[in-house]
């Protein structure tokens, strides 16, 4: 029964591999600010609000990594998640269009916003380096979007909802619907503030964030739903590493 | 167990088949002339393009040709690779060398 099983899971696991794999190919583009579209002084804005969260989430890094030995793999694993998540195209049928979720929501309650920005620096980094995905100059104002915003949203959604005894997997769903949302979101204002020129900001800013809702809404949802997959999953086989980062309290695994 | 796991496989085909019907079924209603553009396109260059803003090449433009789909496929394989191997790490249950020693003798 249990072999049956297991040679089950591993026929719809392919069956999904090769729906996505035969699905999903078509341009590699998506939604990072692409090089050139933010003019010179505001790339050096974004990136300069960038940095210092960065810098802390190096050092954050470093200081848990000596503490405890278990936390790098929880790292490398979200590092892993978050590359690929944020650089894989999810075509939308009802809008017509291709965008890709972001894995800072997951990352951000696993291993804390800190950390999760400094994830998503360097999976942005490496995309911008070698996919043309993204862009050197508008490097910073993407960490602000994804790494910043999308962190910053899943973790504190997900601290709320469990303030106020919202179970896990729903916790988790809403986490990575708003985490997806916020990064939108402050893409929007970044690119409107960036190619405003001498026009309002705020036509133009509704204008951008209206047309990502028919993609971005979708995605949203499935972000949310990945995201609670795998913080229940991560519930079922490691209950102690959420307690040890500080996800789960330890009375809620021994109920 | 056996009524939930039935009730598994009926739930994961069911999602397996919405997806699949969403795709033939539904009419994509596309923005662009092109058939599923990224939204950087569709919406992140359409804007700034309006705006006089138009996307530069990258540093090391891999998009071109088959380049791009090619890199594409090892970042994947090599991050499935790192997430893999840590995922197992997290989850493998670690088997105390003396017990299983003491198994042996």
């Amino acid at each position: 029964m249990k072999a049956q099983s297991s040679k089950f899971k591993v026929l719809i696991f392919s069956l999904f591999t090769i729906y996505c794999s035969l699905f999903t190919v078509s341009n590699a583009y998506a939604m990072h600010i692409s090089e050139g579209i933010l003019p010179f002084n505001w790339a050096a804005l974004w990136s300069i609000i960038a940095a210092p969260f960065v810098a802390y989430g190096l050092y954050r890094l470093k200081k848990l990594s000596v503490v405890d030995l278990s936390f790098k793999p929880l790292v490398g694993l979200m590092a892993a998640v978050v590359f690929i998540i944020s650089c894989m195209p999810i075509p939308v049928p009802t809008a017509g269009t291709c965008s890709h979720p972001c894995g800072t929501g997951i990352s951000g309650i696993l291993v804390g916003p800190a950390i999760s920005i400094l994830v998503a620096a360097v999976a942005l980094l490496i995309q911008a380096l070698f996919l043309a995905h993204g862009g050197l100059s508008t490097w910073g104002a993407n960490i602000i979007s994804m790494g910043v915003m999308g962190s910053l949203a899943g973790f504190l959604t997900f601290k709320a909802s469990r303030s106020m005894k919202i179970n896990m997997a729903v916790s988790g769903f809403m986490a990575g619907l708003f985490a997806d949302w916020a990064t939108y979101f402050t893409t929007s204002i970044e690119l409107a503030s960036g190619i405003k020129g001498s026009s309002p900001f705020l036509p133009l800013f509704w204008k951008i964030l209206i047309a990502f809702i028919p993609t971005q809404l979708p995605l949203g949802i499935l972000e949310g739903a990945m995201t609670a997959g795998m913080v229940v999953l991560l519930y079922k086989k490691r209950p102690d590493l959420l307690v040890k980062m500080k996800v789960l309290k330890p009375e809620e695994v021994a109920i | 167990m056996k009524v939930q796991s039935s009730k598994l496989r009926v739930q994961s085909f069911g999602i397996i088949l919405f997806l699949l019907a969403a795709f033939y079924i539904l009419p994509p209603a596309t923005y662009a002339d092109e058939k599923w553009p990224g939204v950087d396109e569709s919406v992140v260059e359409k804007y700034a393009g309006e705006h006089g803003r138009e996307a530069r090449e990258p540093l090391i433009n891999t998009d071109q040709g088959d380049l791009l789909l090619f890199v594409f496929l090892l970042a994947g394989a090599v991050g499935g690779f790192i997430g893999g191997y840590n995922w197992r790490t997290l989850t493998e249950k670690r088997t105390n060398k003396v017990e299983i020693l003491k198994k042996n003798i």
